[in-house]
């Protein structure tokens, strides 16, 4: 990469991160707001900051707790920088954070806070169609079928994909047990202490085939947070920081096609985004050491892998197996907060959140010395984001 | 009486949102032309690109001259799902049933979103011929329906 060419590599780190209670979908006790703030402070104690410091906000995904009201509740001095990342779903988990680290670069700001609030039970739930008795636009050809929300869309997708590479249950049930074992060692995970086997996820509902209760994440309430600031201030800083290593967003051509038009339809949307991040990067896939996964539904997984490189297509079923992506011994640990899955389905934030644990090196599921941990957000939408941070 | 009949022929209960064509006038032809039983599909006047769902501008020549050309109503399955969760409260009792995505060959593979009628628990083949079928609505809209062709 010529060194004209724009790069955030090592030049921000990401100093603090936070979050509340997760809570199961209308248990939390507070407004969402509030637990925006919350987990925006908690944050800012974790990088040893005032919050005063911090300069800037981004988010993603029609965040509704905006950066003004944030800022002026908080007593900010001054708001420096404020973004939004477009699109739904969680696409822009990592792409708050790769705004945030160019706005860092660019020296818009000094302290950024990339947050997410998501109180489902206080707002609409994600998986329900809207009660209008009549539909207009791109959702008139699809809502009267019964077909509109992200489980109908990704499962059409994963369908596809699983016929053209011979891909079978077991690589979905791995991603759901994988992400149940690696909650139970996180007592955040609001499936902590829910253990789950083989047996019981084949015996549970379906919700839409290929998925099953258990390969859909969860509705909750939360909040997480997490501070990003350029590398001069981040050596000041009392934790290791983790440095960000690449960042990439984007969507491949037309993926953003309506009425599942997408000509490259069976795809996760990361095959225009992965080869950008390696190379900023500047490593390969094979050096990754550890890798948190969008899984709004476990087949989003498969897709994911395989177009970052850390599979073949055809290989998915001898390399997404439950011992393979599992801490502590698999040659590439998935999810091992147990992610939207079994931690929290906090928009995907709760797992930037974790791949930054994991190169500091306090993980509930440590990947021993690791170094390369990658994020992959919000797979088969459009647009979508990913990252790769180093200790 | 008539209506009775008439809401037992649907695939799915009433009270799913209805499709209404869009305010800015982008869809009205696709919606006319299914209440009259022919299936279109946007197509660009200049480069012949098709395009579905229906937009402003051709996607391939940025023409902005776009009509509707009538297709055959003859697909292929080129994914599908079995829906158990209602996700509506007037699909409480209708679960499961079958969504398919098919695919037009002759309008440059398109693809438009339907039910397969029948037995909601039939074993479903990839690249399954299926013919569309034009299922109208009393309240006055048609949707576009998929059974299995021969």
């Amino acid at each position: 990469m010529s060194t004209d060419e724009f790069t955030v590599k090592d030049k921000v780190a990401i100093v603090g991160i936070g979050e509340t209670t997760y809570y199961k979908r209308g248990q939390a006790p507070v407004s969402e707001f509030r637990l925006a703030c919350e987990a925006i402070k908690k944050a800012a104690d974790d990088a040893g900051i005032a919050v005063t410091d911090i300069d800037g906000f981004a988010s993603y995904s029609n965040e509704r707790n905006d950066a003004s009201r944030l800022a002026a509740a908080l007593g900010l001095p001054a708001l420096h920088y404020s973004n939004m990342f477009w699109g739904g779903g969680g696409g822009g988990g990592s792409g708050a954070v790769g705004n945030a680290a160019a706005a860092l670069v660019a020296g818009y700001a000094k302290y950024v806070c990339v947050f997410r609030a998501l109180a489902q039970g206080q707002f609409v739930r994600f998986g329900q169609a809207p009660a209008a008795r009549t539909i207009s636009g791109p959702p008139a050809y699809t809502m009267p079928y019964g077909m509109s929300v992200p489980a109908h869309w990704v499962a059409l997708r994963t369908r596809r994909f699983m016929y053209e590479h011979n891909v079978t249950q077991d690589a979905l049930a791995a991603v759901s047990l994988a992400c149940y074992h690696h909650a139970q060692r996180n007592p955040r995970a609001v499936m902590y202490g829910r253990p789950l086997t083989r047996e019981q996820y084949d015996g549970s509902r379906w919700i839409v085939e290929p998925f099953h209760l258990y390969d859909c994440c969860m509705e909750n309430d939360g909040a997480a947070a997490l501070i990003l600031t350029t590398a001069d201030r981040a050596r000041d800083l009392r934790n290791k920081p983790a440095w960000v290593m690449a960042a990439a967003q984007g969507s491949g051509y037309r993926q953003g096609a309506s009425v599942e038009n997408a000509p490259d339809y069976a795809s996760s949307n990361f095959k225009s985004l992965a080869p950008r991040l390696f190379a900023m990067a500047g490593i390969s896939p094979r050096d990754v050491d550890v890798a948190q996964i969008y899984e709004h539904f476990s087949g989003a997984v498969l897709l994911s892998a395989v177009e970052h490189g850390l599979c073949a297509p055809d290989e998915v079923m001898d390399f997404l197996t439950f011992e393979n992506i599992t801490w502590p011994n698999g040659k590439l640990p998935i999810n091992t907060s147990g992610g939207n899955l079994a931690e929290c389905y906090m928009h995907g934030l709760e797992l930037v959140n974790e791949a930054v644990r994991q190169v500091r090196g306090t993980s509930t599921c440590q990947i021993k010395d690791a170094e390369i941990s990658l994020v992959v957000s919000g797979p088969m939408v459009s647009p979508v984001s990913d990252l790769i941070l180093h200790g | 009486m008539a209506q009775e009949k008439a809401k037992s022929s649907y695939y799915l209960p009433a009270g799913v949102p209805a499709p209404k064509p869009a305010p800015d006038g982008l869809d009205t032809e696709f919606w006319d032309a299914v209440r009259r039983h022919e299936l279109v599909v946007q197509r660009c006047r200049r480069c012949a690109a098709f395009q579905f769902g229906p937009e402003w501008i051709c996607h391939r020549c940025h023409g902005e001259e776009l009509g509707w050309h009538r297709v055959s109503g003859r697909g292929r399955i080129y994914s599908w799902e079995r829906v158990w969760h209602p996700i509506h409260p007037a699909l409480k009792d209708a679960c499961p049933y079958l969504v398919v995505l098919v695919e037009l060959p002759d309008a440059d593979n398109v693809r438009m979103i339907g039910n397969l009628l029948g037995d909601p628990m039939r074993d479903i083949a990839f690249g399954a011929p299926v013919e569309a079928v034009f299922e109208d609505h009393e309240e006055g809209f048609t949707l576009v329906q998929w059974k299995l062709a021969g």
